[in-house]
């Protein structure tokens, strides 16, 4: 499997760690958002027979974290992002 | 000073470093280069840009080395670098990079965390064909990155269309010499 960096290029899967759903990255405020939207955040996944977004890191690359879309059916990748571009995006739209 | 006994080694354990040549692929340890890290601070990218120009210290864009006289440098990760200089001359690496970027970058001492590894040969393709997944062919010269040799992270620079440098984790030298020998008995 390749994953199409967005600054490095087309580099192979086996450089990177995969680090689950990015759905990772809310992570909700203990303090504010009560205990069950952090039990949901930390235990409940969705497991989708289709697209899928996921964390990845370059481990053995430019230890970037990405977000990658990836088609858990074919295994397609359609859109691979900086972790840090979708985080600042996500502050920005809050 | 108080007089001591101890005299330095370098990465492989040798007083000298260790040189072979097998065929026509010379593989040299160098143990007269420093190295250290630069890293932006948040914010701060046109302050460390002023300074390094000021320097003359290059900063490659992604994938990418620059040579220069006194400094060289290649890209590790977004807003960072390992900076080269040499050692007799730039032995504390860190403390001269700190009075060049000031508090707008991180700096750390590299130099004894890696081993480096110059390695030279008319036709340098099938040996790194061999020993990780960097096509090095299609690779432009001043090509550098962060690859995998024998399950050791290195970093890679092309210096030259027959020059390639190996940063490996110094506490596997050996490991790593091993691989590139080993590889290198292989393509001869």
């Amino acid at each position: 499997m390749i994953i199409n960096h967005p600054i490095l290029g087309p580099r192979d899967a086996q450089e990177f760690v995969y680090l689950g759903d990015a759905s990772l990255m809310n992570r909700p405020d203990t303090m504010t958002a009560g205990i069950e939207a952090f039990h949901d955040w930390l235990y409940t996944r969705d497991n989708p027979a289709g697209l899928h977004r996921e964390l990845w890191y370059h481990e053995q690359g430019d230890r970037s974290w990405l977000v990658v879309t990836r088609n858990t059916l074919t295994h397609e990748i359609t859109q691979v992002e900086l972790a840090r571009d979708v985080a600042l995006a996500l502050r920005r739209s809050k | 000073m108080a007089e001591h006994g101890l005299h330095a080694v370098t990465a492989l354990g040798g007083a000298a470093p260790r040189m072979a040549e097998i065929g026509p692929i010379s593989i040299t340890e160098r143990f007269d280069v420093a190295l250290g890290s630069v890293a932006t601070r948040r914010g701060r990218a046109a302050d460390v840009v002023r300074g390094a120009s000021d320097a003359g210290l290059p900063l490659p864009p992604p994938g990418k080395a620059e040579f220069g006289g006194q400094w060289s440098a290649f890209w590790v990760a977004p807003e960072m670098w390992f900076v080269e200089a040499p050692f007799a001359s730039h032995e504390d690496i860190a403390a001269h990079l700190r009075t060049i970027f000031g508090d707008a970058a991180s700096v750390t001492e590299q130099t004894d965390a890696w081993v480096r590894f110059d390695l030279s040969a008319p036709d340098l393709h099938p040996l790194f064909a061999r020993l990780c997944n960097v096509d090095l062919p299609v690779a432009p010269v001043g090509f550098a990155t962060r690859t995998v040799i024998d399950h050791l992270g290195c970093y890679l620079i092309k210096r030259a269309a027959d020059q390639v440098t190996l940063y490996g984790p110094r506490s596997s030298a050996q490991s790593l010499w091993h691989a590139i020998d080993v590889a290198a008995r292989s393509v001869i």
